[in-house]
């Protein structure tokens, strides 16, 4: 292009300003590509829930299943929601790397200067890390039919687990992404992170609740993801589920309430100077 | 877009009268006025000067505390939206996103920035090949050099044609030959009828490019004026006396005036009548030292500018 003179510039050509949904869509279609141009992070999103269900079921499972009087295929259906929220807790600790990365790096400054609202971005990375992290959930589901796993569930069932996951998917999505506003570095990030990631193996996900000793069943039996993964479990297995996912979506709500909350104060003060 | 107009016609680039900025306790901005024409003017000051701040204040990134400060007549405080749109910042770190190519980074600014589809395309084009990018537009941004990130950074700000520019410390980090690019480039800028506004540490930058030039030192304004006016403020030329070898023997201070020169050269030549002398103005590295009381940075010692512009 010659340089056109500044002065002639079409006044059609723009708007003053976009709305919050154009930034939610670009910012999305942005997070996506991130995710499916990096081939580590996306094998790592594939592999691991393959690699974990691999294992539980054939390295632990028998064992423990038969503690409960059961075999491996009935700890196959046990294990099922806790092999999916650890992929997808994984998965979403990403989120606290690129949100780090925006933060830290002068590309949100100069969101901040444009006529949009800048927190959007925050939005796209989150609708980036759900439908990546669903993805992972769908191949877990994969993997478990593959290995035998049967159900009565109905439609409606099935889409009631895979809704609860996907609910936690957004609850830990949301708590990386504050993670990665606060921390100073995205390898910051993903270390506060880490000690997320083992929030599932101290829950009723892996093992009952009552086989642990007494001072860790106070907390596994109830901490968050109990309830969520009882609760999906139940619907996997077209059983009704008793309390247990009025509570889970207590947690859920809660747990984005105060996220959302802590995004919004925190958000607009990180200006790096 | 009437407003526009307006604003190209008569209104004053910046209008600030008393600005202050604090982080904290620490005061990185007291009572600063200023007052500059559209056109292309540099911010000049060493580290820690408060450069990064001003323009962070002016580009609406954050709001400062007292004073009025009007960027092409808007307050960035209370219209910010409005002045949004008609500004851009390329700050010191890179905004360019590593592992999107180069259209992807333009279309996604254009984009933001409210433009269609259609039109973020045709001004990405323009834009890449007017900044010699065409070849490595499909690339990624990751495996572009430092020069390279800086023109494509610079080049995103720059698709919805903003009036004015701010352009943060733009050559820091860059080899000599990126650098004469890019002032090439910031020039061209200027002549298409583009307002700017950068920071920078180099004299020579500031020199070269900028009609005015503000001189920040310790979070206050210190001068302001053309390059001219600037080295007038340290007093007028000197006579140098020269050796056969080009060495300075002595070095006499004078007022600048005609007739000043002319009398302290006739008692030099009159003391030593065959010796070499030449005329000389002040540079401007030595009205930086009497402002500021500190050595300015200069293009050469650029290696040992941040780290973060090539990794």
């Amino acid at each position: 292009m010659t340089t056109s003179p500044r002065g002639v510039q079409a006044p059609t050509s723009r708007r003053n300003g976009t709305g919050a949904l154009t930034g939610l869509r670009v910012f999305t279609g942005r997070g996506l590509k991130h995710s499916f141009r990096d081939p580590e992070s996306l094998l790592m999103a594939i592999l691991l829930p393959v690699m974990l269900m691999l294992i539980f079921v054939f390295i632990f499972g028998e064992s423990i299943a038969a503690g409960q009087g059961g075999d491996r295929s009935d700890y196959l259906a046990y294990v099922l929601p806790a092999v999916a929220l650890t992929a997808a807790g994984f998965g979403a600790s990403y989120t606290a790397v690129v949100v780090s990365n925006d933060m830290t790096t002068g590309f949100m400054n100069r969101l901040r200067t444009m006529p949009f609202p800048a927190v959007t971005v925050l939005l796209g990375h989150t609708a980036a890390s759900m439908v990546r992290n669903l993805l992972a959930t769908g191949v877990v589901l994969a993997i478990a039919f593959g290995l035998g796993f049967r159900t009565d569930a109905g439609v409606a069932e099935l889409a009631g687990a895979v809704g609860l996951i996907a609910l936690w998917i957004l609850v830990i999505t949301v708590v990386f992404a504050v993670l990665g506003m606060v921390a100073g570095s995205a390898e910051a990030a993903s270390g506060y992170g880490f000690v997320l990631l083992f929030l599932p193996y101290l829950s009723s996900g892996f093992a009952p609740v009552e086989t642990m000793p007494g001072w860790l069943q106070g907390f596994a039996g109830h901490q968050p993801m109990t309830p969520i993964i009882d609760a999906s479990r139940a619907l996997f297995s077209g059983r009704t589920p008793g309390d247990e996912w009025w509570i889970g979506l207590l947690w859920c709500g809660g747990f984005i309430v105060l996220a959302v909350w802590l995004a919004a104060v925190i958000f607009p003060r990180k200006v790096a100077r | 877009m009437a407003y526009t107009d307006t604003v190209r016609a008569e209104t004053p680039l910046l209008e600030i009268t008393g600005l202050s900025k604090s982080y904290g306790r620490h005061r990185v901005l007291t009572d600063l006025d200023l007052t500059l024409p559209p056109g292309i003017h540099a911010l000049l000051g060493p580290n820690g000067s408060g450069k990064t701040t001003l323009v962070n204040v002016l580009s609406t990134l954050i709001p400062y505390d007292a004073g009025e400060v009007r960027v092409l007549g808007l307050d960035p405080r209370r219209d910010r939206k409005t002045l949004q749109g008609l500004v851009s910042l390329t700050g010191q770190y890179a905004a360019v996103d590593e592992k999107l190519s180069g259209t992807e980074n333009m279309l996604m600014m254009g984009r933001l920035f409210g433009l269609s589809r259609r039109a973020a395309a045709q001004r990405a084009d323009g834009l890449l090949e007017r900044f010699d990018l065409t070849g490595a537009a499909g690339d990624r941004v990751a495996t572009y050099s430092g020069g390279m990130r800086r023109k494509l950074d610079i080049a995103a700000g720059l698709i919805a044609q903003p009036q004015l520019i701010f352009l943060d410390e733009p050559t820091t980090g860059l080899d000599t030959r990126s650098r004469q690019a890019l002032w090439d480039e910031i020039t061209a800028l200027a002549d298409s009828g583009a307002s700017i506004f950068l920071t920078t540490q180099y004299l020579e930058e500031a020199d070269a490019l900028a009609e005015r030039i503000v001189v920040l030192h310790d979070g206050h304004i210190v001068a302001d004026g053309t390059a001219a006016q600037l080295k007038a403020r340290i007093g007028g030329a000197a006579i140098q006396l020269h050796d056969d070898a080009g060495h300075i023997l002595e070095e006499i201070p004078t007022r600048g005036s005609a007739i000043d020169v002319a009398r302290h050269l006739d008692a030099v030549a009159r003391a030593r009548p065959d010796v070499d002398v030449t005329v000389r103005r002040p540079t401007l590295d030595e009205v930086f030292l009497e402002l500021t009381g500190e050595q300015a940075g200069t293009a050469d010692q650029q290696d040992q500018g941040r780290e973060g512009v090539a990794a």
